[in-house]
């Protein structure tokens, strides 16, 4: 192969990749949409459980991320507002970073490695394990049986986890600002208050409602297109967390440029 | 014959890339019938099987199942037909995440309105019919592999199929757990007159459960008859199949180039 060829190669794959996320998505949307109507919507008690797995097996290691990054702001920040007397500004620039930025996508990413990979793994092994085929077999469609409880549970929980984030992360900013910057805990928060809009929150839920997205559609792909056995799978998880750290990036880029365009 | 065709393959061809897997089988299974395919591996009876099934579509040709024309059928008519099929998986494909319970049920659980004790008295029978009664609460990976083809089978049969898959039933099991499994497959085509459809290549399985035996090689069906006729085959091919002999005209090296231009190229 030439080098002409080389990347003719590189792009085909990648364009037929594309679309077959797309259409794994819509097929997924249309489960969700069409099974109540058919009677063969999704299983509730399926979808608490991914829900347990995502929202409540991730909170401890998401709290743990939000609360250091809130730390960690809160000092780089007084670092340079100190310089101008400014320290008080800490609170508004924590709250709002964390908001439109941070929390929504090192959440996503957190989950992207913890979920995400479990997603990817399992759906792996079920595919070389010959288990998908006997779903199939017996009449029950793996996009409704398995994709649509995760991706109802991450579109579901990886918000609630965006939100619990931003308050830890706000909290960790708070320890700081008030035990070694020596602010005023009622106005650290009056200031966060102040300066912190409603349309931070909700831009930062848009992103995290998207990332939900990706990671379920990437994770569930990567598993229901494995093969070769042990290594297999394997590949699947390792594709999976890296397309998905990839694709947050991507689309928080996009939707930051979204968000910033349409203000103008 | 005035037997009910049951299943009926016309003229299948499938290829993957360029390696032409089934090149033109034909094949009628009747109703109530034990009916083996064997061959060597890689001959393609598993991706027939898979066929069949209509889990793979022929590139040509078409597949009747229960009368009814594949390739014309929409993904619910598919799923109907589906639920009246038994598939037990080379590898038992258990789920690993349900009991052996769950496993059986499952599909009564998603596809009838059963109340759950009605299907738990099911799930019962069809395990007791199997011999392992009372393993319903245990996980697949506590089982060994007898056990595990064994559930495959009490998941196969929950749904009262009218015809039923083996893909090598018998495969990687003691000589004992594959006869009871080979008693099985007879007891349940006699007793509840289900159509089986046997891929193995386990001589000892093949002429104690046929009725009819199809020999496959490469792509295509090499002959097709009753088992003794298949036994006492004239056809060298069988008979090595059957011997397990490594010499003869099957041969056993696959080259595609000359073994000498290979080592001194």
């Amino acid at each position: 192969m030439n080098f002409f060829e080389k990347i003719g190669a590189v792009v085909l794959s990648v364009y037929s990749y594309i679309v077959d996320v797309t259409a794994l998505f819509f097929d997924t949307i249309a489960w969700l949409i069409i099974g109540p109507v058919k009677r063969k919507s999704a299983k509730r008690a399926g979808i608490f459980y991914q829900m347990v797995f995502v929202g409540a097996g991730s909170l401890i290691i998401t709290c743990f991320v939000a609360f250091f990054t809130g730390i960690v702001i809160a000092m780089q920040s007084a670092y340079q507002l100190g310089k101008f007397g400014a320290n008080i500004y800490v609170a508004p620039m924590v709250a709002v970073s964390l908001a439109r930025e941070l929390a929504p996508v090192l959440t996503a990413l957190v989950v992207a490695g913890r979920v995400g990979a479990a997603i990817a793994a399992e759906l792996g092994t079920m595919k070389v394990s010959e288990q998908i085929e006997a779903l199939e077999t017996m009449a029950l469609n793996p996009i409704r049986y398995l994709v649509v409880p995760r991706f109802l549970a991450l579109l579901i929980m990886l918000p609630c986890l965006t939100i619990l984030a931003d308050i830890v992360g706000i909290f960790g900013g708070f320890l700081v600002g008030v035990f070694n910057l020596k602010l005023d805990p009622y106005r650290y928060m009056t200031f966060t208050f102040k300066y912190m809009a409603w349309k931070d929150v909700w831009t930062g839920l848009v992103k995290s409602v998207t990332f939900a997205v990706v990671i379920s559609m990437i994770g569930c792909y990567m598993g229901l297109k494995a093969r070769g056995g042990a290594e297999g799978v394997g590949r699947a998880t390792t594709l999976s967390v890296v397309t998905s750290f990839i694709l947050i990036i991507l689309f928080d880029c996009i939707l930051t440029g979204i968000f910033f365009f349409a203000n103008q | 014959m005035d037997r009910e065709v049951i299943i009926r393959a016309d003229n299948i061809v499938k290829k993957f890339g360029d390696r032409t897997i089934l090149s033109g089988i034909s094949l009628d299974i009747y109703k109530g019938e034990t009916f083996v395919i064997m061959g060597g591996s890689g001959c393609g009876k598993s991706t027939f099987l898979r066929h069949i099934i209509g889990a793979l579509k022929p590139d040509s040709g078409k597949v009747h199942l229960l009368g009814k024309d594949l390739s014309s059928l929409n993904e619910d008519e598919m799923d109907k037909l589906r639920m009246k099929i038994g598939m037990c998986f080379q590898s038992s494909a258990l789920f690993d995440s349900m009991s052996v319970g769950d496993n059986v049920s499952l599909g009564l659980r998603e596809h009838t309105k059963l109340d759950k004790s009605v299907i738990d008295i099911v799930v019962k029978m069809k395990l007791e019919m199997v011999g392992l009664r009372g393993f319903e609460d245990m996980v697949p990976s506590q089982l060994s592999g007898g056990m595990r083809k064994r559930v495959g089978l009490a998941r196969a049969i929950a749904m009262d199929p009218e015809i039923i898959f083996y893909d090598e039933p018998t495969a990687g099991l003691d000589p004992i757990v594959a006869g009871v499994i080979d008693k099985l497959i007879v007891d349940l085509s006699k007793k509840l007159n289900i159509t089986s459809v046997v891929v193995t290549h386990d001589m000892k399985s093949v002429f104690s459960i046929a009725d009819r035996v199809a020999m496959f090689y490469e792509g295509k069906v090499l002959e097709v008859g009753q088992s003794e006729q298949i036994r006492n085959s004239k056809n060298p091919m069988v008979q090595q199949f059957i011997s397990g002999s490594p010499d003869g005209p099957i041969k056993f090296f696959r080259q595609k180039d000359d073994y000498l231009e290979r080592l001194i190229a």
